[in-house]
């Protein structure tokens, strides 16, 4: 099942749903998104590849093996944990901090981490749901 | 500082074990047999300061406000094991290296190997009775994967299988009963027990009995004696240091370390005694009727962990000191016995007594160590042995005398046909093996190498030395006796004098070598009984095989492979459950109000009623799929117009996907071969409408009751305030309740993986179709 069109659409919208992707992790604490949305978001882009060029090239495009993806989005959110608990809070617990300064100054914090894992767990998961299917 | 650095340095070496193998291979044992001795030399140096009365500790938080704390703690006994532990430690690191040289799995032995030392020192350095069981299971585990370390052979795994079974089984009851008493003294730490009034508590049967359990399920006493036979599928090594010197008396230990707490009692002398006498007697007679050479000396052990549970049990100061000396001289020649006995299978490549024969010129060595050892287990004139035994008889019949009871004749008597068998067994392992022509046997006989031969002489040397010198190990046994001040107990003397006690001495010395003399028709006649068939371990089989079928059973009553089936018992079981809550429980009756309904609304409800409709009724798959969509996508409209724009997009992805997830399913399925029956139809239809009414349901009682002020006007206020965040879904997600997506991401994972593990597994149902 070879679309020329498909596969052409697919080229093109891969990049912009990743960036879309990043996007709604990095604006979900204040605009709809968050790490769930985006994580969702980036596995149906490789979705659409895997449908185009088949599960293995996708897999490969992930660069990364599906478990170590969903491994390491595990490790970053207990590692968000951990910040609060050796400032001696209760464990989770949101740690903030200002970087830069004047004009643009971000507020960055665990919760951010956090997501980061969430997103990554979310990607991993789906990815292994569907790519573990379609090589059936 | 030092005690927890002693206790994890242990297992720092085992983690590292692996590691140091790849770089030494021929050289490990040696090198790594150094932390053990390291050990051994800084519980010596602790030796005096201990002997003269002061006790060493050291405590670190854990959990404070549930009592828990890393409480370590040295005294007479812990020493005594501490000792034990690190000294044979070391001696049986140094043999297996060159017992299993070029193992590929040496790395894995040391690894496993220093788990349990370590936990063992634990166990024995632990002030703490929670801190003690988790080193007490640690070793049970530890013991598992080196019982099993033969991995590939199936009795080796159904021995590990059965030690841990029936170890941890009574690890439960320890727990339970650990409970029970720290929440009865309000405290966990064992040194501030004696002298609570725990003895008459309602609940003290209970907690004696439950710990009971734990100590006679690890230390082989009956009826749990069988996995201790069996354990002897591990390296020799492994049984020589933990089923004879170090794990086995664990259970000893504990009884030692709470008779001041929970001894003392009629309970305490009836069962613990009896248990431990029926031990020794049947362990003393079975040994007899075995030929391999470690089954001989398991039986043994059994026989003398029975007789130190016994003395434990009588709980005179006569007889807990009895137990001491006689713990540190059968560690001593067990040890010993049990690493010449892999000699001699390292060396011949058999442990049948009935085919070994002549070994003296071959082995001299180890026939030395062996005489020497055998002296010590006859409790014959030099060795220490003989103290221990002499004591064991004194602390009967002293009891006897002062109380005139007729439990302390029952005493004398079952501990002088004890040592009868024990005898026996001692000239049938100096004598067989080695004396007698030379004989054909599988491999050409030679000496062991020196790392291997060491370990033996040592340990029976120093068993002559202590009979010849007691007043060496003097001040610290009387140390080491629970709960008795060491001013009142008598010195060890090697000579008596002519005492009732030599008395009893001389007449189980002429009883075993009568035995011995008669032996071959003793073993006919007990291998006739054939324990096996209706012993306790048969009952182990049977409870088993029981667990099985009954895991069987309900996986095919239960789980019927369709997943209709399991969507008809969850939807049914969660809806009866809702509607029971929601009915009976909280009396709520929702109302249907249709004020305030918008046209839009309607025309998606509409369009969702129509969809799921035409899903329902579709004849193929891919149009049921579309309308399935339909009606999601229905539900993300819903979301966005009463203002969920997350839910929404996420609804819509989720959609997408699913659609995607569906196909990719869909083409590989048959089209529908046959269509549900009206009847299963009629019954489908009746439980989703139900279903669908009682969440109706349950979402306007949800909407329509106000009993508690709603949450969410804490998380609208605060979202910004404390979390830096507006979309106050997400800080809900990531903050406010962090902890409950951390466990749902983990699930998903776990899930993930079951759901790959799954799939992959289906070329091997293809091959075996």
């Amino acid at each position: 099942m070879t679309s020329l069109i498909y596969n052409a659409v697919v080229r093109a919208l891969m990049p912009l749903l990743l960036i879309f992707s990043v996007f709604l992790l990095l604006t979900g604490h204040h605009e709809p998104g968050g790490g769930f949305t985006g994580g969702l978001v980036a596995a149906s882009a490789f979705v659409l590849h895997g449908v185009a060029n088949g599960p293995a090239a996708a897999r490969r495009a992930v660069r990364v093996p599906l478990p170590a993806l969903m491994g390491v989005g595990l490790l970053c959110s207990l590692a968000s944990g951990l910040v609060a608990l050796e400032q001696g809070k209760p464990f989770l617990t949101g740690v903030w901090m200002e970087i830069g300064g004047g004009l643009g100054s971000v507020k960055l914090g665990t919760p951010l981490l956090f997501d980061l894992g969430v997103y990554l767990v979310v990607m991993g998961v789906t990815l292994t749901f569907v790519f573990s299917l379609a090589e059936e | 500082m030092a005690l927890i650095v002693a206790l994890f340095s242990g297992f720092a070496a085992a983690a590292l074990a692996p590691g140091i193998h790849l770089v030494t291979r021929r050289g490990t044992g040696r090198v790594l047999c150094a932390v053990p001795a390291a050990l051994f030399v800084y519980f010596a140096t602790l030796l005096g300061p201990i002997t003269a009365g002061e006790g060493v500790s050291e405590q670190y938080a854990w959990a404070p406000r549930l009592m828990l704390q890393l409480s370590l703690r040295v005294d007479g006994l812990s020493l005594l094991f501490a000792l034990l532990i690190t000294g044979i430690g070391a001696l049986v690191t140094l043999y297996t290296g060159r017992y299993l040289e070029g193992h590929p799995h040496l790395g894995r032995f040391f690894l496993f190997f220093f788990t349990f030392m370590a936990s063992m020192l634990g166990l024995v350095l632990s002030d703490n009775l929670i801190a003690l069981f988790i080193f007490w299971e640690l070793t049970s585990l530890s013991s598992y994967l080196l019982i099993g370390f033969d991995h590939t052979r199936d009795t080796s795994r159904a021995a590990a299988l059965q030690g841990l079974l029936v170890t941890v089984g009574g690890g439960q009851a320890l727990l339970l009963g650990f409970l029970l008493l720290g929440m009865v003294a309000g405290t966990f730490e064992i040194s501030q027990l004696p002298g609570l009034t725990l003895r008459e508590h309602a609940l003290y049967p209970a907690m004696l009995l439950l710990v009971l359990a734990g100590a006679f399920t690890k230390s082989a006493q009956f009826p749990f004696h069988f996995w201790l036979p069996g354990a002897m599928a591990a390296p020799t090594p492994v049984s020589a240091y933990l089923h004879s010197a170090t794990m086995v008396k664990a259970g000893v230990y504990l009884l030692a370390r709470l008779s001041p707490v929970l001894g003392g009692t009629e309970l305490w002398g009836t069962a613990v005694p009896l248990v431990g006498g029926i031990t020794m007697l049947l362990g003393a007679f079975l040994s007899l009727g075995e030929r391999d050479l470690k089954r001989v000396l398991a039986y043994a052990t059994v026989c003398v962990l029975g007789a130190l549970t016994f003395l434990l049990g009588l709980g005179t100061p006569a007889a807990l000191h009895a137990a001491v000396v006689f713990l540190l001289a059968h560690a001593l020649y067990k040890g010993a016995l049990f690493l010449a006995a892999g000699s001699i299978d390292h060396s011949t490549g058999t442990r049948d007594l009935s085919l070994l024969g002549g070994l003296r010129r071959a082995m001299p060595v180890t026939a030395v160590a062996v005489g020497l050892a055998a002296i010590s287990m006859a409790g014959l004139v030099p060795a220490f042995g003989f103290i221990g035994k002499e004591l064991v008889y004194e602390a009967a019949l002293v009891e006897a005398a002062v109380t005139g009871h007729p439990r302390p004749w029952l005493a004398a008597a079952a501990s002088t046909l004890t040592f009868v068998p024990l005898v026996a067994v001692a000239a049938m392992l100096a004598l067989r093996p080695f004396f007698g022509p030379e004989r054909e046997l599988p491999h050409a006989p030679h000496e062991a190498p020196a790392g291997m031969w060491l370990g033996p002489v040592i340990l029976s040397v120093l068993g002559l030395v202590l009979g010849a010198r007691p007043a060496l190990a003097e001040g610290l046994l009387a140390r080491a006796t629970p709960g008795i001040a060491p001013s009142d107990l008598a010195p060890l003397k090697l000579w008596h004098g002519l005492t009732p006690a030599l008395g009893l001495s001389a007449l189980s010395l002429a009883g075993g070598v009568g035995l011995y003399l008669l032996r071959d028709r003793v073993r006919a006649l007990l291998s006739g009984l054939r324990l096996e068939r209706w012993g306790p371990e048969r009952a182990y089989a049977l409870g088993l095989a029981g667990v099985l079928r009954l895991a069987s059973l309900q996986t095919r009553l239960i789980q019927s492979g369709y997943l209709r089936q399991y969507f008809l018992v969850t939807i049914v079981s969660v809806g009866g459950l809702t509607a029971y809550a929601l009915v009976v429980l909280s009396g709520a009756r929702p109302r249907l109000e249709f004020s305030g309904i918008e046209a839009h609304e309607v025309v998606i409800g509409g369009l969702m009623l129509l969809a799921a409709l035409a899903a329902a009724h579709s004849n193929s798959r891919l149009a049921s799929v579309a309308a399935m969509g339909v009606v999601g996508f229905g539900v993300a409209l819903v979301f966005l117009f009463f203002g969920a724009p997350d839910l929404a997009l996420t609804q819509c992805i989720v959609e997408a996907l699913t659609v995607v997830v569906f196909l990719l399913a869909l083409l590989k399925l048959p089209p529908y071969r046959d269509l549900s029956s009206k009847l299963t139809r009629v019954r489908d239809g009746i439980i989703s409408l139900a279903f669908g009414a009682v969440m109706t349901a349950m979402v306007l009682v949800a909407a329509q009751n106000h009993e508690y002020p709603p949450i969410s006007g804490y998380f609208l206020e605060n979202s910004v305030p404390a979390a830096h965040g507006r979309n106050v879904v997400n800080v809900i997600l990531v903050d406010f309740r962090a902890l409950d997506t951390l466990g749902e991401i983990t699930v998903l994972v776990v899930s993930a993986l079951g759901v790959a593990a799954l799939l992959k597994l289906g070329p091997r149902r293809e091959e075996t179709r």
